[in-house]
């Protein structure tokens, strides 16, 4: 099942079989002080260079959040989607856990955005689904309901199931339902990790959608946890995961994800990973060409 | 395709270069239109063949040596090379042109690992070589039957593990029995083999890889007048 996210020029598509999309999540004031303080003063310097810089590393969608206490969220994500969206040309993710800001942020979107996120809660699901529809965008859905997070992974497939049914209704398609397994830290819950593959195997066979989630959770409270994350990305992908909010300038993990494609068969010839390591033997570059062709 | 590139409008000269750096890049559409316009223009196909495919090939052969680029490259320029000499080999067999040499090649038996040697055969074959590849599991007599039924100028014997490789010792030693080792050159290679291996079983040379082969295979050509 394919899921389409798109801005105005640039389309995504998010997929098995499809390169694994990495949604860039560094525009999140979110335990960033420095960023966080100069977003509520309203200088957007540094959403602009962590825009530019995780395009030029590779991410294929954005993710933007602009969740700051004491501050006029819907208008500052209003705000960010616009400058975001001059600057670059990927699509979008807007992401807050106010439905006003998502509303807002989607209005100002120009495209098919990604909305993060609905939950299996009944008062986020009446509020955000309608929203989604109205602007035919696609929508993540965590897989938590008001009775939180169950350590049990077939509870958590089954409100993936029920937010996939309840979106049907709605009028939005299956396939711009895209489901967030929800990643615990393993250091707190040894089974965190094995609960999410069987997730993603379920969702995947069970219900055919796409799936994402924010890696790095897992690695929480623990040492070297890049060392975790990089093995865990990878893990998710063989699952089955076809998208993920991470962070594409950590050259470890975009390594790791570019590794994946290969062996997941995604990557035709593997192009894509020799031109992101043809130089690491000799400094070796491959012939210039005279005449350019725009496929070479 | 490129609306600056008009082959129309390029002398067959430029056409060659052109084609040099679409197979480079694995293009075999372009390559293959390179090839259909050159005929248009009556070049002999031998011409073609040599300045176009062959002399791409061997720019492929020397960056692939280098480490610069990689298998996957190679199997595509590889393919496109083969796209432009689909059209030309009937019009080769036709004129009678020379031919660059004829190898037969495979694993040995009990070997099944084919990688290498289907593209030692690709390379060979952007070589200008005729390449009979007799793919995996080859009997000593397998070898023998093709090497007489093609006319061989060379053998190349691949084995990816110890316990296969000794068994070019015994391919080696049939030729000598039935008198058609001084015919062949016999090249090997394959992983766990050196230098050291391949003398001391009586073959010609050992090839550490794909481009090696090639310019061995050339030089042994060379020696003996062919």
């Amino acid at each position: 099942m394919q899921t389409t996210i798109s801005s105005k020029t640039k389309t995504v598509i998010i997929g098995p079989g499809q390169p694994f999309t990495i949604i860039g999540e560094r525009i999140n004031p979110t335990g960033r002080k420095m960023l966080s303080a100069e977003m509520a003063e309203g200088n957007y310097a540094r959403v602009e260079r962590d825009a530019l810089a995780q395009v030029e590393a590779g991410a294929q969608i954005l993710d933007v959040n602009a969740g700051i206490p004491m501050i006029d969220e819907p208008a500052v994500l209003e705000e960010v989607v616009k400058l975001v969206q001059s600057i670059t040309d990927v699509p979008l993710c807007i992401d807050s856990s106010i439905v006003e800001a998502l509303q807002r942020g989607l209005e100002a979107y120009e495209g098919k955005a990604l909305v993060n996120s609905v939950t299996g809660e009944e008062e986020r699901l009446e509020s955000v689904l309608p929203l989604v529809k109205k602007h035919n965008a696609a929508v993540i859905a965590i897989t938590n309901d008001e009775s939180g997070i169950s350590d049990n992974p077939d509870d958590r497939f089954a409100i993936a199931k029920m937010i996939v049914e309840r979106a049907m209704d709605y009028g939005i398609p299956k396939e711009d339902v895209i489901i967030d397994p929800l990643v615990m830290p393993i250091g707190a819950k040894g089974d965190a990790g094995r609960a999410v593959f069987r997730i993603i195997q379920r969702v995947t066979n069970e219900l055919g959608c796409n799936t994402v989630c924010g890696a790095s959770n897992v690695s929480f409270g623990l040492p070297n946890r890049n060392g975790i994350n990089r093995t865990f990305v990878p893990m998710l992908i063989a699952a089955g995961m076809t998208a993920a909010i991470t962070n594409p300038l950590e050259a470890e993990i975009k390594q790791a994800i570019l590794a994946a494609n290969a062996l997941m068969g995604s990557d035709a010839n593997c192009m894509a990973w020799i031109q992101a390591n043809r130089q690491g033997g000799k400094g070796a570059r491959k012939r210039e060409r005279k005449r350019r062709r725009p496929s070479a | 395709m490129n609306d600056e590139i008009n082959l129309k409008e390029m002398s067959a000269e430029e056409i060659f270069e052109l084609m040099q750096e679409d197979l480079y890049d694995g293009l075999e559409a372009e390559v293959v239109e390179a090839v259909e316009e050159l005929l248009g223009r009556e070049l002999e196909p031998i011409e073609i063949m040599t300045k176009g495919l062959v002399a791409g090939m061997d720019v492929v052969g020397i960056d692939f040596r280098d480490g610069i680029l990689f298998v996957p490259e190679v199997l595509m320029a590889a393919k496109a090379m083969k796209g432009g000499m689909a059209l030309l080999k009937p019009l080769l067999a036709e004129s009678g042109a020379p031919k660059m040499g004829t190898l037969v090649i495979g694993t040995v038996k009990g070997d099944i690992h084919d990688i290498g040697q289907n593209l030692v055969s690709m390379m060979m074959e952007g070589a200008g070589f005729e390449v009979v590849n007799l793919g995996i599991n080859n009997s000593v007599e397998a070898f023998i039957e093709a090497i007489q039924e093609h006319n061989a100028d060379l053998l190349g014997l691949s084995a990816m593990l110890t316990t296969t490789m000794t068994y070019m010792r015994i391919v080696i030693d049939g030729l000598k029995e039935s008198g058609l080792r001084d015919d062949v050159a016999v090249l090997v290679g394959g992983a766990p083999l050196n230098h050291d291996f391949a003398e001391a079983i009586g073959a010609d040379a050992y090839c550490k890889d794909a481009a090696v082969g090639v310019e061995t295979a050339k030089k042994y050509m060379a020696e003996r007048g062919k």
